[in-house]
């Protein structure tokens, strides 16, 4: 079984004068479900963007272990899934078409079988060749969570998944949660109450801003 | 592979939203006509048409290079490819597509300026390859990492020209200098000089760029 930790150690994060947060430590271990709370602008993204090495701590350390071993960051893109409401996808292709793209550039082959059952599993199967610029926004939360999947990460992030999910999108996810966090990590940062009751351990934002 | 890979998706999603061609195409036939207009009947001295040359290639550089970068920024697509792939394969990416596009543009301009007016007549037509292949090069390097750190300001029309002006007068300066001399029918030997700027010009850029890309790219 493959073993990842997350270790989080004294990061502050500003931006110029104005301070974000500070002093946040924790440290999670695969098979968990760990969640980020926090009012608006506390810095619920904020943290997952440091999380998912899109920005830098402005101090701190953050340290990814696969195995035992600490993972290049170079190499983290490979490890981690994100789904949130800033990522955009290409209007201009299919969904097929980005997700193709997206093995490609990531050095993988292109794995038709999962994809076209995480497809099914998000009700795309049926759109898979219609341009993304067709699609709802529901649709395109669905498709960034085959996005987020596809090259099975051990660390998946979820800034406010349910937002544009209906009532059967958001059953879905919240099958997938517990079905991902049996083996992987899952952070979820968002303010719903029925997300959060997934986490075994939550943050709240507010409490460090000192 | 992987910077193919992201250069055949650049390709792909231009051929489909024709966001840079369309802008180069328009660029080079608009300041090719001004030029002619502006000229009329009179015949201008081929040292001024050497000259004029590289400044349709510039400003055309200006108008499209920069778009490789601008167009993730502008889309907000910049951050799937940073969940997709390491700051190094974007880069590789993006400037393989500046060389392709940098290429295909000014050997357009190129055909389009010698038959256009009659003083461009290159004595010296494998210098002029020689130093016109040197200098597309550092021009794709040079526009790729200014695209790269003006797609994350704000007023990212008006900083890439003013940006690129003193990184790119170097360049520009020998390449003209270069084209003269082909036009002259001077020889390798004592060109060799200007040939050494320009390919030192596009070491010394491409490793700057190479160096500075992962500061540049995660914000």
């Amino acid at each position: 079984m493959i073993e990842y930790s997350l270790t989080v150690e004294s990061i502050n994060k500003t931006f110029g004068r104005r301070l974000i947060f500070s002093g946040i430590n924790f440290k999670l271990d695969s098979s968990t479900i760990f969640g980020i709370s926090g009012p608006n602008g506390s810095g619920k993204s904020t943290l997952v963007k440091i999380i998912a090495n899109i920005i830098s701590p402005s101090s701190g350390k953050l340290v990814h272990n696969l195995n035992g071993t600490e993972i290049k960051p170079e190499k983290l893109h490979n490890h981690i899934g994100l789904v949130s409401p800033y990522l955009v996808l290409y209007d201009e292709f299919s969904a097929y078409e980005n997700l193709n793209y997206f093995s490609e550039i990531r050095g993988i082959s292109f794995d038709k079988e999962k994809v076209d059952k995480l497809l099914n599993k998000f009700l795309l199967y049926n759109r898979k060749d219609d341009l993304v610029k067709t699609y709802s926004s529901g649709m395109k939360q669905r498709l960034k969570f085959i996005f987020a999947l596809m090259h099975s990460p051990q660390l998946i992030i979820l800034d406010e998944p349910t937002s544009n999910l209906d009532d059967e999108g958001k059953e879905v996810v919240y099958e997938l949660v517990k079905k991902e966090a049996e083996k992987n990590i899952v952070i979820i940062a968002s303010n719903e109450k029925t997300d959060l009751s997934l986490c075994s351990e939550t943050i709240d934002l507010k409490n460090y801003k000192k | 592979m992987k910077s193919y890979a992201l250069f055949k998706k650049d390709i792909s999603s231009e051929l489909r939203t024709r966001y840079a061609i369309n802008a180069l195409a328009m660029f080079i036939i608009v300041t090719l006509s001004i030029i002619l207009f502006s000229i009329g009947n009179e015949r201008i001295s081929s040292s001024l048409t050497g000259g004029l040359f590289w400044v349709i290639i510039f400003f055309t550089s200006m108008s499209g290079l920069s778009r490789v970068f601008v167009s993730e920024e502008e889309r907000g697509t910049s951050l799937t490819l940073q969940l997709i792939a390491a700051p190094s394969t974007v880069f590789s990416g993006k400037l393989l597509f500046n060389l392709i596009l940098v290429f295909a543009m000014n050997t357009v301009i190129a055909i389009l300026y010698s038959a256009l007016f009659n003083t461009f007549v290159l004595k010296n037509f494998a210098l002029f390859l020689t130093s016109f292949i040197l200098s597309n090069i550092g021009l794709a390097f040079a526009s790729t990492i200014i695209a790269a750190i003006i797609s994350k300001a704000g007023a990212k029309g008006t900083l890439y020209p003013v940006l690129s002006f003193p990184i790119l007068l170097p360049l520009i300066l020998t390449s003209v200098q270069l084209t003269l001399f082909a036009m002259d029918g001077t020889s390798f030997e004592t060109a060799k000089f200007e040939l050494a700027i320009v390919g030192c010009y596009d070491v010394i850029i491409f490793t700057v760029s190479y160096l500075l890309f992962d500061f540049i790219w995660k914000e």
